[in-house]
């Protein structure tokens, strides 16, 4: 009996009961497309994580005055522990590539009539390659710009379609920020929102020391951004970033840290891991509900086997052998099993299409999850279903022939 | 008549059901040339069943020999059987015994499903044994489509597809009507003048035996007679002379 043939007699006995074969391959359909789908929404979710680490800027360490995580939002106006000193003594550190000081202060900026609510952050001329901002016209200020506090704005692109809502470009043109006025130099291209949703496009960009000289007053700085040569030595920098704090903090050795050092790939990893965790937790009650299908498929197959005892007493008697009819219903389940994991994936693929659109990650398909499902399908037919076609295999041929 | 097709030599088949050991056939010589067209008549419980399942290997003898074409396969394993099976018998069953969701056509091509034969050969030789028992047209119903003296011939065409040394019939007019019965009656009678087919038919109807050329008696697991018959029932004439009954299928 070829291959071909036992596939259409298979196929034929699924279709003399469709509701029944339907129902069977029900449970194989929702596990195979739960596996897709979780591990692709896992995915999905550790490339969006992934893709901020990059956007974020690699090898980056984020200084911050104060100590611990919480404590930086409301410390960030009261605590003043950090000054552009600071980030000059660590720029001079062998292991680090740039420094970047960041001051951030709401204003109203406004060009002609338009007025626009909007962060300014006072940074030096290294910020943009630090985080990966790629300026999309005109260009970014430079040291030269810092070191004269020059009154130079970069506009994220958000404030420069609410300054500039007729499509003209921003770039030579004249801004205030508080009614101070500026020239704008540049605009920086889109990056949508960062960690925690805030608009990073909603944003102006001037020298750190205009932000300090013209709206802070302080030479106190929020937040010190350190990127590191590479990945390796970023653990290094920490450390020495951290002792040199202390030593230009006079901090003695009973006294906490007045900063915080936030490693950001770090905490991405974490992050990543956590979602890991996550998505092999979801693919594993997924696969529990694969397994709960391959019951339902043992059992459809054991009726099956019984209600055509009829029929396999009469496939003997025509010369039938027992490994022949082994392979009959071992192919019927596989076929159950292997259409519902097809159907299943289709499903999957759709709804982790929906799942991404919805939340907005892109769209991962792994093909191994697919290969995945598939192959775990037609092991749960042949496992589940050995036992039922052993059963027919074994029968005898007269007593089969007899069974009304 | 030619070289026996069948050979029995002191067969036995003793059943063990539980402590009882039940004695169902106790030493059977009987022979069958080809060619040959053999009633075994007998009552429920004089062996005749058991004797059939041996005849059509789907059991072995406990004792004794079974040369088939010469060749003993009273000791052959299951798979080997089955290839007997397959090759050298045709079965004819009281309840046709078809697949209900296989159409005419298929339920004759089973055997060479088996037989790896390739699906354009399995259609044309089906058809031919489907032609050859007066179906031609019936190819594509399903059983439930045919009346029973169509279902039993499609059961006949079934068992001539391998062209086996002997065809088996247990009761094939068990299930059907007069007229039908005598219907099956002459395809029989006809495949066995003009295709010399061995043909053994089961039965406890003396009506249905005397349309066979020979006739065996079982009583108790033995033969008690084993008889010629002087003028066997003509099957076709008989029909000629019945009255239209459900017409010509």
């Amino acid at each position: 009996m070829n291959l071909r043939a036992a596939l259409a007699v298979a196929w034929r006995g699924l279709l003399a009961n469709k509701m029944r074969s339907l129902l069977t391959m029900l449970g194989i359909i929702i596990g195979v497309a739960a596996v897709i789908v979780m591990i692709s929404i896992g995915q999905g979710a550790t490339a969006q994580v992934t893709e901020r680490i990059a956007r974020m800027g690699s090898n980056l360490l984020l200084v911050r005055p104060g100590t611990g995580f919480g404590a930086v939002r409301g410390a960030a106006g009261t605590v003043n522990t950090l000054t552009l000193d600071d980030a000059t003594a660590i720029a001079s550190l062998p292991l680090v590539q740039n420094v970047a000081p960041e001051i951030n202060q709401q204003v109203t900026a406004a060009a002609g009539s338009q007025t626009w609510t909007t962060t300014v952050k006072g940074t030096s001329a290294s910020y943009p390659e630090i985080r990966n901002l790629p300026v999309a016209a005109g260009s970014f200020f430079t040291a030269e710009d810092v070191a004269q506090a020059a009154l130079v704005a970069v506009l994220g692109p958000t404030v420069e379609a609410n300054l500039f809502p007729n499509g003209t470009s921003a770039v030579g043109q004249t801004i205030t920020l508080n009614n101070l006025r500026f020239t704008v130099i540049g605009v920086l291209a889109p990056q949508g929102s960062g960690m925690g949703g805030a608009d990073q496009d909603d944003m102006v960009y001037i020298p750190v020391t205009t932000a300090q000289r013209r709206f802070t007053g302080r030479h106190n700085v929020q937040v010190i951004n350190v990127q590191a040569r590479d990945a390796e030595s970023l653990n290094t920098v920490q450390d020495e970033v951290a002792a040199l704090l202390r030593l230009r903090h006079h901090l003695s050795p009973q006294q906490a840290d007045d900063f915080t050092i936030q490693n950001m790939t770090a905490i991405m990893e974490t992050v990543a891991d956590t979602t890991k965790t996550m998505t092999l937790l979801l693919a594993s009650v997924a696969a529990v509900s694969l397994l709960v299908g391959g019951i339902g498929i043992m059992n459809i197959m054991l009726v099956s086997v019984t209600e055509r005892t009829r029929e396999i007493g009469i496939r003997m008697a025509v010369g039938a052998t027992s490994g022949a009819i082994l392979t009959q219903f071992l192919i019927e389940a596989l076929v159950l099993s292997l259409a519902g994991g097809v159907i299943g994936m289709l499903a999957g693929l759709t709804g982790s299409r929906l799942v991404s659109v919805l939340a907005g990650w892109p769209a991962v398909i792994a093909p191994a999850s697919i290969l995945l499902a598939i192959g775990f399908s037609a092991m749960v037919g042949i496992f589940f279903g050995y036992y039922p076609a052993r059963k027919a295999a074994t029968a005898n041929p007269i007593e089969a022939l007899r069974y009304e | 008549m030619g070289a026996p097709v069948i050979q029995l030599q002191g067969v036995t088949r003793v059943y063990a059901a539980g402590e009882n050991r039940v004695q169902a056939l106790r030493g059977i010589d009987l022979e069958v040339a080809a060619g040959e067209m053999v009633a075994i008549m007998g009552a429920s419980g004089s062996g005749k069943s058991t004797l059939m399942h041996i005849l059509g290997c789907l059991d072995r003898p406990t004792s004794g020999r079974y040369l088939l074409h010469g060749q003993d396969v009273s000791r052959l394993a299951p798979d080997q059987l089955a290839y007997i099976r397959n090759r050298e018998i045709g079965f004819v069953f009281q309840s046709f015994n078809l697949i209900g969701n296989m159409t005419a056509w298929e339920n004759v091509a089973l055997p060479l499903i088996y037989a790896g034969v390739s699906r354009r050969e399995m259609q044309a030789r089906s058809l031919t044994a489907l032609r050859q028992v007066g179906l031609e047209g019936r190819e594509h119903h399903l059983p439930t489509q045919l009346s029973g003296g169509q279902q039993q011939r499609v059961a006949i065409a079934r068992a001539l597809v391998n062209e086996p040394a002997i065809i088996l019939a247990d009761e094939p007019t068990g299930a059907l009507d007069t007229r039908t019965s005598v219907e099956v009656m002459a395809i029989f009678q006809r495949l066995h003048r003009e295709r010399g087919l061995t043909v053994v038919i089961v039965t406890h109807e003396p009506d249905i035996a005397a349309y066979c050329r020979r006739l065996v008696r079982l009583r108790d697991g033995l033969i008690v007679a084993d008889e010629v018959v002087e003028q066997p029932r003509q099957a076709e004439k008989e029909l000629a002379a019945l009255p239209a009954g459900e017409g010509k299928e």
